[in-house]
């Protein structure tokens, strides 16, 4: 008999060492995330992934599926929580999707969608986060980072190069790429690396692509990040 | 990396090369670097990062991190005003302002000469003395305008700390009432070789009997730590004294590492005897740091006692020593993980748990972490046996607690009582009078008033760390608030999205309330805001960021709602005051240049 938990009243089986959110989506359940990545290790910073497990908030990320418990997610509470987060990540921000290159491929978009997010509900941070356009190949809007260090991660990790790291603290925390001059282009930073591929945001961006695909047309403009990442998973 | 060439320093390679170029001292390295230039200059984070071949992203990541770090000049004179709200009651910003204008400067910036920069910090843990500041490190407590008129002179003259009054820099104990802790006598030494005789199993059974619970706060059973510890797979243990005194108002462990910093690595060296650590850290907050000097006179003497070493006390296979690690001005690193973290020369970013320490902790080693005072603590225990240690206090909570008491009393400074003592008890004994409120175990305690003084500190009804802060009924409970959700907005280490944007909107609600734009809608948000912090934070600092709200708003609504201007909705600006610069440029005042939004709103 294999161990299974409860989700939302409905029973998700899993293995041992599954996370509530490994097991729930591959079992068809979607429970957003933005700093989640399969490939790597869970971070559990941006929280979108809040569940209530025995009464407890918990990040359905990090933590480990328990045989018999039982797990809320798609419930109004919880989805009145996520919003808030988003409405979080886009006021501490300057996100301004008419004209961001990424609109339609933005995984923050997309689940400002999912959630029905009508309004930022807060006031503005707007902070001062100059762009970076010095590498040949790749251009850095910082305006955009939600500091899921998917990109330091990657490059540490899978590249070899740390190129990315995070300094400051608290709210003044900002990314930072690994060169005295502070441009990216001083970096040995490639648009072929894997930390120039995974931004789920429109921080690192490829030059002369840009609306190669038309917006319309794009990821989450033809299915929503739901079924997207249902679709995707395994 | 095409980063040209720093140029050479051989200060800077001294101090690399005394950390033995190992990346886990690295903000070790960084403190003492700064005190080549007061700062850390870019090239210098290079150099540093060649030095310890990691890449400088990471360096410039943890020099970012740490408030006493500088990545941009400050002062040759750097002045920082302790900012707790018991500074603030003693008039601290008048001193600042004072100063400032004495100094030609401006609060938060650098003189154009370079030679001063005066701005604020938290709490220094001098409460019992303030207005505290720190210049250049050095504590000075009891600020009065006099002592700043001197400052400023010393200041303007550059005369150098040490040539400044002596007795600027004297820290007083100010201890009030002792008990079975504070009133110990005992030969260095003494406590150990008990813990020895009885044999280490011996020596758990009666850390067992005694029921002795964590000090920093969260009362967890200290002989569950210690056995899980010893227990955890993994030869190399460690344990770590928790000297991160951050918890504003808390002030204890200051006094406690003054003056019985004896007990206190007696206290660490009976955990290493227990759970088998070949290995201790004192970490030590940054503001501390001019306590270094005499902790590693103590440590060197117990060394050549034989109290510290191998073969400790003759007991073979006994070894174990203690290393200070300084932290530089971050509260956070008070959380158990963070501090791993910081001791490991990172960010001090709070892990995720599971794995605990005490199975996963430095450098993946077993780790039991314990705050200063139930290290000392665990003398009593040595000397007396647990069952002696358990007859006082309550069942629940037993032995004595050491407070920090400040705010309006007459008699502020350490009061050690047998747990279960009643609040009112604790203000007559300190002399307070007209007593409004209490703030028991600092900003992430909880707020009490008049008609809960019949309470009792103890884990099982008041649990505190110790903080223990008075409010009159002159005090605006609203601005005690405000000013602890001030601290928590820029202790907040960022990693999670609840704590590091929820903190800065809780900051800007409470502002607004104060700026006088409130309206009963932002209540509403203030109180979603404390829920969402509460539940979704990633660590104990942004679960108990909305404590002092949520207290305030329940007890003393009427301090928010009379700064309310609006019961509906309010904007947080002023359209009218918004075109003031735009006035001022072209040079307008008349009524054509003025927006009329005060007619137009309803009331």
């Amino acid at each position: 008999m294999s161990k299974q938990f409860l989700l939302d009243g409905q029973p998700v089986p899993f293995e041992e060492g599954q996370t509530i959110l490994e097991a729930a989506r591959a079992a068809g359940h979607y429970i957003p995330s933005l700093c989640w990545h399969k490939d790597f290790p869970p971070h559990g910073s941006c929280k979108l992934c809040v569940v209530k497990a025995a009464g407890r908030h918990v990040s359905a990320c990090a933590t480990p599926a328990r045989d018999g418990s039982e797990v809320e997610s798609n419930t109004p509470e919880m989805n009145g929580e996520r919003r808030g987060l988003l409405q979080m990540l886009f006021v501490e921000g300057n996100h301004f999707c008419p004209s961001c290159e990424k609109s339609g491929n933005c995984e923050l978009q997309a689940l400002g969608y999912e959630y029905e997010m009508l309004t930022p509900r807060f006031r503005h941070f707007f902070p001062d986060r100059p762009v970076d356009a010095s590498h040949p190949d790749v251009l850095l809007d910082f305006n955009r980072c939600i500091f899921c260090e998917l990109c330091v991660r990657a490059s540490r990790d899978v590249d070899g190069k740390s190129v990315f790291a995070l300094t400051g603290r608290g709210i003044q925390k900002h990314l930072v790429v690994n060169a005295e001059s502070g441009r990216l282009a001083d970096t040995d930073f490639s648009k072929d690396d894997l930390a120039a591929r995974i931004c789920p945001v429109g921080v690192i961006l490829h030059k002369r692509v840009g609306f190669a695909v038309p917006i319309g047309e794009r990821k989450f403009d033809v299915a929503t990040i739901s079924a997207q990442t249902l679709k995707e998973s395994p | 990396m095409t980063n040209a060439p720093s140029p050479a320093s051989p200060e800077l390679d001294d101090v690399l090369a005394r950390h033995d170029h190992d990346p886990t001292r690295l903000l070790q390295i960084l403190i003492d670097a700064q005190e080549i230039a007061g700062w850390l200059p870019a090239p210098t984070l290079t150099r540093i990062a060649a030095g310890l071949a990691l890449p400088r992203a990471r360096v410039e990541g943890v020099a970012g991190f740490y408030s006493f770090l500088y990545t941009r000049p400050v002062g040759r004179y750097r002045v920082l005003f302790s900012d707790n709200i018991t500074d603030r009651m003693l008039g601290n910003a008048g001193l600042l302002d004072a100063l400032c204008r004495k100094l030609w400067l401006e609060p938060g910036k650098t003189s154009e000469d370079g030679l001063v920069s005066v701005t604020t910090t938290s709490c220094t843990g001098l409460c019992d003395q303030g207005p505290a500041m720190l210049v250049n490190g050095r504590a000075i407590g009891q600020l009065t305008h006099r002592r700043i008129n001197e400052i400023a002179e010393l200041i303007r003259q550059q005369r150098p700390l040490d040539l400044w009054p002596a007795e600027y820099f004297r820290i007083d104990d100010n201890i009030r009432r002792t008990d079975a802790l504070l009133g110990l006598d005992m030969a260095p030494g003494a406590a150990l070789g008990a813990a020895i005789a009885r044999g280490r199993d011996g020596w758990l059974d009666e850390m067992r009997a005694s029921k002795l619970r964590g000090r920093g706060g969260a009362g967890f059973a200290t002989a569950v730590k210690w056995e899980s510890a010893r227990n955890a797979a993994g030869s190399a243990k460690v344990v770590v004294c928790n000297a991160d005194e951050g918890e504003p108002g808390t002030f204890k462990d200051r006094v406690l590492l003054n003056r019985y910093a004896d007990l206190v690595f007696e206290g660490m060296s009976l955990a290493a005897w227990a759970i088998g650590a070949s290995e201790g850290f004192l970490y030590l907050r940054g503001e501390y740091r001019y306590l270094r000097p005499q902790l590693e006179a103590v440590l060197a003497r117990r060394r050549a006692a034989g109290l510290l070493g191998t073969a400790i006390l003759g007991e073979t296979g006994f070894d174990f020593d203690i290393r200070i690690h300084l932290g530089a001005g971050a509260y956070v690193c008070g959380e158990e993980s963070a501090l791993i973290e910081s001791l490991e020369g990172k960010r001090g970013t709070p892990r995720i748990r599971p794995p605990f320490p005490v199975t996963k902790g430095y450098l993946g080693r077993p780790t039991a972490v314990n705050n200063v005072e139930t290290h000392a603590k665990t003398c009593l225990i040595a000397l007396h046996g647990g069952a002696a240690f358990a007859a006082t206090g309550t069942a629940q909570s037993t032995g004595t607690k050491l407070l920090s008491i400040s705010g309006d009393c007459a008699a502020p400074g350490i009061y050690e009582y047998p747990f279960g003592v009643p609040i009112t008890r604790i203000l007559e004994d300190c002399g307070a009078s007209d007593t409004q409120a209490v703030q028991v175990g600092g900003a992430a305690g909880v707020c009490l008033a008049s008609y809960e003084f019949q309470r009792h500190i103890a884990y099982e009804d008041v649990p505190t760390a110790g903080a223990f802060m008075i409010f009159d009924g002159t005090r605006d409970l609203f601005e005690v608030a405000r000013a602890f959700v001030h601290f928590f907005a820029h202790e907040s280490c960022g990693f999670c999205t609840p704590c590091r944007v929820g903190t800065s909107l809780l900051k800007g609600f409470m502002d607004k309330l104060a700026d006088g734009h409130g309206a009963k809608a932002d209540l509403n948000d203030i109180d979603w805001l404390d829920r969402l912090l509460k539940n979704a934070s990633h660590c104990g600092l942004g679960s108990a960021a909305p404590n002092p709200v949520i207290d305030t708003l329940q007890k003393f609504r009427p301090a928010y709602e009379r700064r309310l201007v609006s019961l509906d909705f309010k904007p947080a600006f002023d359209l009218d005051a918004a075109l003031a610069e735009a006035r001022q440029l072209t040079r307008r005042d008349d009524p054509g240049a003025h927006l009329k939004t005060h007619e137009e709103s309803p009331e």
